[in-house]
C-alpha cells in the first residue's frame, strides 16, 4: 500500500502548476472567456508541446508517456486549482481514454493527434432524455452498403464547440434503454448532416447540442465491436468521474484557502472574523470535507482497474461523497465571505460556480448513491 | 500509488487470523454472543493471551515490548481483531498512561508499571475530569500538597471509566494554585487501594455502570509516583490527548458493525419486502458506508505519513470527529432496523434452556441501550467541539 506520487508525477505537478501560476491568472482567464474563442488555444499548445501534459497518462506506443489514472489525477487537480476551462477531461481523459482501447489505425492516429494538441475530440454520449444514464440511447445507426447512416440527437456535449471530431454513441440494435446494441462512431464535426448549436455553460465552459440528420459514415468509422460499446463507455465515464473528483479537490482546496485568507483580513466588531468560533468551526468542517474528498479521490482512482462492479461501486461512492462536499464547501465559502462572495469580481464566485457544476457533472449525488446501493446489495 | 498488500503483509494477515481463531477464549465468545455482562477477568483474558504472544502493544516502541510492526501491519492487525469481534484491550493503561510513562517516566516507573500493562495484569483508570472541569480541563481543582516525601491529595474526579475494576489510576492534580492554570498541574500515579480513595458508581441512561466518581480524601501518594516534573503535568496531559485520539476512529469495528447491519436489514421485513430494499433506509445505509470509506482512506493516508516517520498530529482530531459521528449514526440505524423490538430494556442474557417467550430477534437486544451509551463518544476524549478548536488552531492556524 502506497499513497505517494512517483518522481515523474511530482515533476508533472510542478511543471503544470508553475505554467498555470505564470500564465493562467484569474484576469487572463476572464479575458479569454470574454473573447470570441472563449478559451485559450495557446495554452492548449503549451500543455501539449512544452510540457507534454496531454500525453502524460496515455500509452507510450501511441506517443504518450505511459502514465495512468494517477497522472490524470495530478493534472486534473492542478487544472481545478487554476479553474482551467481547456478540455483536458473531454479530450484526453474521455476521448483519448476511449480511443486508446480501440484496435484500429484511425483510433491510434487520433490519439497521436490529441497528444500533439492537434485534435480536440469530445465524447457525445448523453441525449436530451438520458440524464446520467449512458445506456439510454435513441440515436440510431443503420448499416448501409458503404458504411453507416446516423440519425438522432446528442445533448450537453461539453467541449463540443471546440471539437473537430465527436465520438458518438448510437444504437445498432435493441430498444432505447437496452445495455446491448450500443456502438461507437467517429464523426467529423463538418460531416454533412451534423448540426450543432453551441452555447456557454454557467461555469464559463462551452457545450453543444448536436443533431445527426442522415449522417453517412464509412465502415471504418465504427469504433470497436458493433453493439458492444457500453462496457467501454461506462469504464471511460468512471475514469472521467474519478478525474472530476480530482478537479473538485483542486477547486475545493482553493475555496477553503480563499475563505481562510479572507476571514483573517476581514474585520467586524473590531477584530478579524477568523476569531469567531462559529466561523472557525465552519471552516474546520470545510477543511474536513476537503481532506476526505482527497481520500475518496485517491481511493476511486486506485480502483479504476478493478473488475467493473468494484470499480463502479468505488467511483460512485467517491462521486457521491465529493458531490456533497462540493455543495457544502462551496455554499459555506460564499456564506463566510458575505456579500462580496456573490460578486463576479472575486475569483471565489467562479470557483463556486465550477464546484456547483462538478457536483452534477457525469452524475448527481442521488444518481451515484443509487448506483452504489445497487452494487452494494 | 497503489492499494495492494505485499505478499509479506498477506502472510501476516493469515497468521493473525489463524492465531485469533485458535487462541480466542471460547467462554468469553459465548458470553459476548449471548449478551451477558463481562467480568474484569473476561476483559483481561484476551489481553493476557496477546501479551503472552507478544502482540498486546503494537503501538509501543520495541524497547518496551512493542511489536515493531509497520503501520500497514498494525492496520491489518486492528482490522483482524475487529472482524473477529474480540474484546478490545482497554486503552487506559495501554494507550494512555503507558506512552506518558515511556516519554516522561523515570527508569523505576518504567520498570514497575510497563510490564504489567503489557501482560494485562494491572487495570488502570483515568482521573482527569472533575465536576467543574470538563472541556476546560486545566481548571481542575483537585489539590495535592507536599508533605515530606508524599503528596496529600484531596478532591473529586468524575466520569472515571471502569474505575470499579481499577488497580491504579493516573491523576491530574493541582500542585501550585498560584500559577497560571496550566502551569500548576502535576501528573500522579495513585494506587486505588490507598486509604482515602472511594469509587462511587454513576449509572448512565442505558442502565450501565461504566463510569464512576472517584473521591480523594487525604490520600497519601509517594512523591516517586509523580511522572515528570512538579507543575509540568499539563505537558503529559497534552501528549496523552494526542495518543488517545489516534486509533479512536474505530474504522475496522464500524466496518464490521455496518456489515452486520446490512445483513440484519436484509432479513427484516417492512411493506412486505426486506428493509434493505426500502429506498429511504437503503439511502441512509449507503451514505453511512460511504462516510466510513472516506474515513478509512483518510486514516490510511495518515498511516502512510506515519510510515515516513511523522507521528500523530493534530489532524487526528479529524479522525476522532468523523469516527465518533459514524459510530453514533450506526447505532441510530441499528435501532431503526430493530423496529418495535428496540423498546425492550434487557440487561444480561436469557438463561440457557429458558422456555419463556423469546423477546425479539437477537440483533435487537440492547440496541437502544447501545444508542444511548454511544452518545458518549462525541463527548469524551475531548468533545468534538474541542477537536474542532484544535484543528482551527493547530492545522488552520486561526
Amino acid at each position: 500500500m502506497d499513497f505517494n506520487f512517483s518522481d515523474e508525477q511530482r515533476m508533472l505537478r510542478d511543471s503544470l502548476s508553475s505554467l498555470l501560476a505564470d500564465q493562467y491568472s484569474f484576469d487572463a482567464r476572464k479575458a479569454a472567456l470574454a473573447s470570441p474563442e472563449g478559451w485559450r488555444p495557446e495554452i492548449w499548445r503549451s500543455l501539449a508541446q512544452d510540457l507534454g501534459v496531454l500525453g502524460a497518462a496515455l500509452p507510450e506506443e501511441l506517443g504518450g508517456m505511459g502514465g495512468g489514472p494517477v497522472d490524470n489525477l495530478v493534472v486534473m487537480e492542478e487544472l481545478g486549482k487554476a479553474l482551467v476551462v481547456e478540455p483536458y477531461l473531454e479530450t484526453v481523459v474521455m476521448a483519448a481514454g476511449l480511443l486508446k482501447r480501440i484496435d484500429s489505425p484511425l483510433a491510434a492516429e487520433a490519439v497521436g493527434k490529441i497528444i500533439a494538441g492537434e485534435l480536440i475530440a469530445a465524447l457525445a454520449w448523453g441525449e436530451p432524455t438520458s440524464r446520467y444514464d449512458a445506456s439510454d440511447v435513441s440515436t440510431k445507426a443503420v448499416k448501409t452498403a458503404q458504411g453507416w447512416t446516423l440519425n438522432g440527437r446528442k445533448a450537453v456535449v461539453t467541449a463540443g464547440p471546440l471539437a473537430h471530431q465527436f465520438i458518438v454513441t448510437a444504437r445498432t440494435s435493441g430498444d432505447q434503454r437496452d445495455e446491448a446494441g450500443i456502438s461507437l462512431f467517429l464523426v467529423d464535426k463538418d460531416a454533412p448532416g451534423v448540426v450543432t448549436r453551441d452555447y456557454v455553460t454557467v461555469d464559463g465552459r462551452q457545450a453543444s447540442e448536436i443533431g445527426l440528420d442522415g449522417v453517412t459514415l464509412d465502415a471504418d468509422a465504427l469504433l470497436g465491436a458493433e453493439g458492444e460499446a457500453l462496457p467501454l463507455v461506462e469504464r471511460v465515464l468512471d475514469e472521467a468521474r474519478a478525474a472530476l473528483c480530482a478537479e473538485a479537490v483542486g477547486v475545493m482546496g482553493q475555496l477553503v484557502a480563499q475563505t481562510l485568507d479572507y476571514t483573517r483580513q476581514r474585520k467586524q466588531f473590531g477584530r478579524p472574523i477568523a476569531e469567531f468560533q462559529v466561523l472557525q468551526h465552519r471552516m474546520v468542517d470545510m477543511f474536513v470535507q476537503h481532506e476526505q474528498a482527497i481520500s475518496m479521490t485517491y481511493m476511486a482512482t486506485l480502483k479504476l482497474d478493478l473488475p467493473a462492479p468494484e470499480r463502479a461501486k468505488a467511483v460512485s461512492a467517491a462521486k457521491a461523497f465529493v458531490g456533497k462536499a462540493l455543495r457544502f464547501v462551496g455554499q459555506n465559502a460564499v456564506q463566510t465571505h458575505g456579500g462580496i462572495g456573490l460578486t463576479t469580481e472575486l475569483a471565489l464566485s467562479h470557483y463556486f460556480k465550477r464546484a456547483t457544476m462538478i457536483e452534477t457533472e457525469l452524475g448527481s449525488v442521488d444518481y451515484h448513491l443509487s448506483r452504489y446501493q445497487a452494487l452494494a446489495a | 500509488m497503489n492499494l495492494d498488500f505485499s505478499p509479506t503483509d498477506l502472510a501476516f494477515r493469515d497468521e493473525v487470523r489463524s492465531f485469533i481463531a485458535e487462541a480466542y477464549p471460547a467462554d468469553v465468545r459465548a458470553k459476548q454472543e449471548s449478551g451477558a455482562d463481562l467480568t474484569k477477568e473476561d476483559y483481561l483474558a484476551w489481553h493476557k493471551i496477546l501479551g503472552a504472544k507478544g502482540w498486546s502493544a503494537p503501538s509501543w516502541p520495541v524497547e518496551f515490548g512493542g511489536t515493531g510492526w509497520t503501520p500497514v501491519q498494525k492496520f491489518i492487525f486492528a482490522e483482524e481483531l475487529a472482524f473477529a469481534g474480540t474484546v478490545p484491550i482497554l486503552p487506559f493503561g495501554m494507550n494512555m498512561v503507558a506512552p506518558v510513562i515511556q516519554a516522561f517516566g523515570t527508569e523505576e516507573q518504567k520498570a514497575r508499571h510497563l510490564p504489567p500493562i503489557l501482560k494485562g495484569d494491572v487495570w488502570w483508570c483515568q482521573g482527569y475530569s472533575e465536576p467543574g472541569a470538563g472541556s476546560d480541563l486545566a481548571s481542575l481543582t483537585t489539590r495535592a500538597v507536599r508533605d515530606g516525601d508524599h503528596y496529600i491529595v484531596n478532591g473529586q474526579k468524575t466520569w472515571t471509566t471502569m474505575a470499579q475494576f481499577a488497580d491504579w489510576g493516573f491523576f491530574l492534580v493541582r500542585t501550585d494554585p498560584a500559577a497560571k492554570k496550566q502551569e500548576g498541574i502535576s501528573f500522579l500515579l495513585i494506587d486505588m487501594k490507598t486509604p482515602g480513595v472511594t469509587v462511587r458508581p454513576i449509572i448512565t441512561l442505558d442502565g450501565a455502570h461504566e463510569v464512576n466518581e472517584v473521591w480523594l480524601e487525604d490520600v497519601r501518594v509517594p512523591v516517586e509516583n509523580r511522572v515528570y516534573e512538579e507543575n509540568k503535568g499539563w505537558t503529559c496531559a497534552k501528549f496523552l490527548l494526542a495518543h488517545e485520539r489516534s486509533g479512536i476512529a474505530g474504522v475496522a469495528r464500524s466496518k464490521r458493525g455496518l456489515e452486520k447491519l446490512r445483513a440484519v436489514a436484509a432479513n427484516e421485513t417492512e411493506h412486505g419486502r426486506p428493509l434493505m430494499q426500502d429506498p429511504y433506509f437503503a439511502r441512509k445505509m449507503a451514505e453511512l458506508e460511504i462516510e466510513l470509506l472516506a474515513l478509512e482512506y483518510t486514516e490510511l493516508r495518515g498511516l502512510a505519513r506515519e510510515g515516513e516517520g511523522k507521528g500523530p498530529g493534530p489532524e487526528t482530531s479529524l479522525l476522532k470527529i468523523k469516527g465518533t459521528e459514524i459510530q453514533q449514526r450506526a447505532t441510530e440505524l441499528a435501532m431503526e432496523a430493530a423496529g418495535p423490538y428496540a423498546a425492550p430494556h434487557l440487561l444480561g442474557a436469557d438463561e440457557p434452556g429458558d422456555n419463556a417467550l423469546a423477546i425479539g430477534p437477537h440483533h435487537a437486544r440492547g440496541v437502544a441501550d447501545t444508542y444511548f451509551n454511544v452518545r458518549k463518544t462525541s463527548i469524551y476524549g475531548g468533545s468534538n467541539e474541542i477537536q474542532r478548536n484544535i484543528i482551527a488552531k493547530m492545522v488552520l492556524g486561526l
